[in-house]
């Protein structure tokens, strides 16, 4: 089986380890062990050990990166292990892993196949109740080692916190060289820890807003050059891009709706904004809103059903909410200041934002009903949040006074502000969906085929 | 052959399967060469009443350097704001009268953001000035059809620094000649 699209699902057995003979724990969650909730704020000590074989040693750093920059986990250092080399299909000695505080422990092995691929097996074992909490197998060509990382502790996260991972996922952003009137940008993509960037070569017009499909490797940008404006797709697996359409006047500020076959944005006529959408198929316009004030930043609710905006029909740039069809339009934003860039959370429960207020400005979310506004990040100029898929992070771009802009990361909480892990100036990040759905039941609050986010209803 | 920089090398993770092995390949469509689409081009200037080129450095009455000169191509705006101030009547008044004096002169009028504001917003911004300036010359008498406009947003800035001098260089409409007259 040899899977080369990222178009569709990744259709992917994955097998499960058989049990050792002493252990009879199948594969599958055991029941009340080590589950992260919230509320806990200590992170979890987690031992990791390096994988056997080859690339082996570099899947475990990648893996305790990726586990640590997600805040929950503790990785232990390497250096402090009593046990070396723990074998995949050995029972650990697990006193000597609670003896340095390692309450789960990872170990894999890396075989090389005849035909070359990495074949890695790994098992995550609970130290003090002495049970496997997962034991799986992933096969790869050698090439893709950093996903089959990704994939490993996309389970392992998933096992401990009962959240659908984020780690198989990449980012759309827009790179930036120099600043003000000597400015040029080019679009980006890089997996989400920051590793295997590739550009599109710049061009005279600046690239702004790029923004992934939820169901495609496709991505919508607009370009402003010097004399027009244009909304791009551009299909990320052939390259090939395509303009939306000539338009008369401004457009800008697109993004997919959640099936990926329209197009939310805004055109600008006589001055006015106003939002509309776009079929891919066929091309039909239709139009969402007809006030003369400043209509823009739609984005959809995960089922479709509404759109959140940003317009400052009121006097001031708040957040409003309006069925996707454009009838119901109301306010959502309660708050002073000035609201922009409305996000809508994968999960649904939430909408992630910008604020000015104070001569600063912010990254927030609140309620979609409004209301329980919490803000998470400020300095002088931030804006552009965008969630990761399981709905609990979200990356955004953030500078100070007459400094280039960078990648930062939150969480829903708070508890997590950190850059993300690239260090060129950016802007503008988008999160793909994750690459595949999860390869199996890895326990927690989600199953293989539970939606794309938290907890149902969360 | 070009490929796509962004095409995922050959994927994944497929596993092997010791429960159950789904049998599932799909291809990838031939990479095709990246169209950056191709932008349209400026008007060029005809007509026979064009003035011809500059003569020793000289300002040549009906030129791109006499209209910016003598003239004044840019206004300014307040925070937020796309009401034409007084200081920028006057400019536009001379716009107006300049433009009028050279009918086959094509215009287009660029507005500007400062960086307090969101991008997508700060577009919407740029084009109501950009439209306040168009607005204000048809009312002077300049045909419509003379007229293009188009929000760069706070994309491209002339000031740097982040100050309010800065800023309020920033806000502002740009009118460029595309057309009609030489340099």
């Amino acid at each position: 089986m040899r899977l080369t699209a990222l178009i569709a699902p990744l259709c992917l057995a994955l097998a499960t380890l058989g049990a050792q003979p002493a252990m009879a724990q199948s594969g599958q969650p055991a029941g009340e062990d080590v589950v992260i909730s919230e509320g806990v704020l200590r992170d979890l000590p987690i031992a990791i050990a390096p994988f056997q074989g080859p690339r082996g040693q570099e899947i475990a750093q990648v893996i305790s990166a990726n586990l640590e920059r997600s805040g929950f986990f503790d990785p232990i250092d390497p250096a402090a292990f009593i046990q070396q080399n723990p074998g995949v299909d050995v029972e650990p000695q697990f006193a000597q892993w609670t003896q340095i505080n390692a309450q789960t422990l990872l170990v894999g092995q890396v075989n090389v196949d005849g035909d070359g691929r990495l074949r890695v097996n790994f098992r995550l074992w609970d130290t003090v109740q002495q049970t496997q909490l997962l034991g799986f197998q992933f096969t790869s060509t050698p090439e893709n080692w950093r996903r089959v990382a990704h994939k490993i502790s996309d389970a392992v996260y998933q096992r401990l916190t009962g959240e659908l991972g984020y780690f198989d996922t990449r980012i759309v952003f827009v790179a930036e060289d120099g600043r003000g009137p000597n400015r040029t940008t080019r679009l980006g993509v890089m997996d989400q820890d920051g590793f295997n960037p590739s550009y599109l070569p710049a061009t005279d017009a600046i690239v702004m807003t790029p923004r992934f499909s939820s169901t495609h490797q496709r991505v919508t940008y607009m370009a402003l050059g010097e004399d027009y404006t244009r909304i791009y797709l551009l299909d990320l697996e052939t390259g090939r891009q395509e303009s939306l359409g000539e338009f008369e006047g401004v457009v800008f500020a697109p993004r997919f709706s959640p099936d990926g076959r329209r197009i939310a944005f805004s055109l600008e006529r006589g001055g006015n904004s106003d939002i509309y959408v776009m079929t891919l198929q066929g091309r039909q316009l239709t139009r969402l809103t007809s006030d003369p004030g400043i209509d823009t930043s739609p984005s959809f609710s995960p089922d479709g059903s509404r759109i959140v905006f940003n317009s400052d029909r009121g006097g001031r740039p708040r957040l409003y909410v309006m069925n996707a069809d454009g009838s119901g339009q109301r306010p959502i934003s309660s708050g002073s200041g000035n609201y922009h860039t409305p996000v809508w959370s994968p999960c649904g429960d939430m909408i992630a934002f910008t604020k000015q207020q104070g001569g600063r400005f912010h990254i927030g979310v609140m309620n979609a009903s409004g209301g329980g506004e919490r803000i998470l990040s400020s300095s002088y100029y931030q804006e552009g949040p965008t969630w990761a898929p399981n709905g609990r992070y979200l990356m955004f771009f953030r500078g100070e006074a007459g400094e280039s802009p960078h990648l930062w990361i939150t969480d829903v909480t708070g508890r997590i502000l950190r850059p993300a892990p690239y260090g060129g100036a950016a802007s503008d990040p988008a999160w793909s969906p994750l690459l595949d759905p999860p390869a199996a039941d890895f326990g927690g609050a989600v199953g293989a085929s539970g939606g794309s986010c938290l907890a149902a209803g969360g | 052959m070009t490929t796509s920089p962004f095409k995922t090398t050959a994927i994944v993770v497929a596993a092997v399967a010791m429960i159950a092995a789904a049998g599932c390949t799909r291809r990838t469509p031939p990479p095709t060469p990246v169209d950056p689409g191709t932008p349209s081009q400026p008007t060029t200037p005809t007509g026979p009443s064009v003035p011809t080129g500059p003569v020793d450095g000289a300002v040549i009455p009906g030129s791109v350097r006499d209209f910016t000169i003598n003239v004044g191509d840019r206004v300014y705006f307040d925070f937020d704001s796309y009401s034409i101030r007084s200081d920028a009547s006057r400019v536009l008044a001379a716009q107006a009268g300049w433009l009028s004096r050279y009918p086959q002169v094509q215009i287009r009028i660029e507005g500007n953001a400062d960086e307090r504001g969101t991008r997508e917003y700060n577009l919407a911004l740029g084009a109501r000035r950009a439209e306040a300036v168009r607005s204000f010359l048809i009312a002077n008498g300049i045909p419509a059809s003379r007229i293009d406009t188009i929000s760069y947003g706070k994309e491209r800035p002339i000031a740097f620094g982040s100050n309010e001098q800065a800023w309020a260089q920033n806000r502002n409409a740009h009118t460029t000649i595309t057309g009609g007259a030489p340099q």
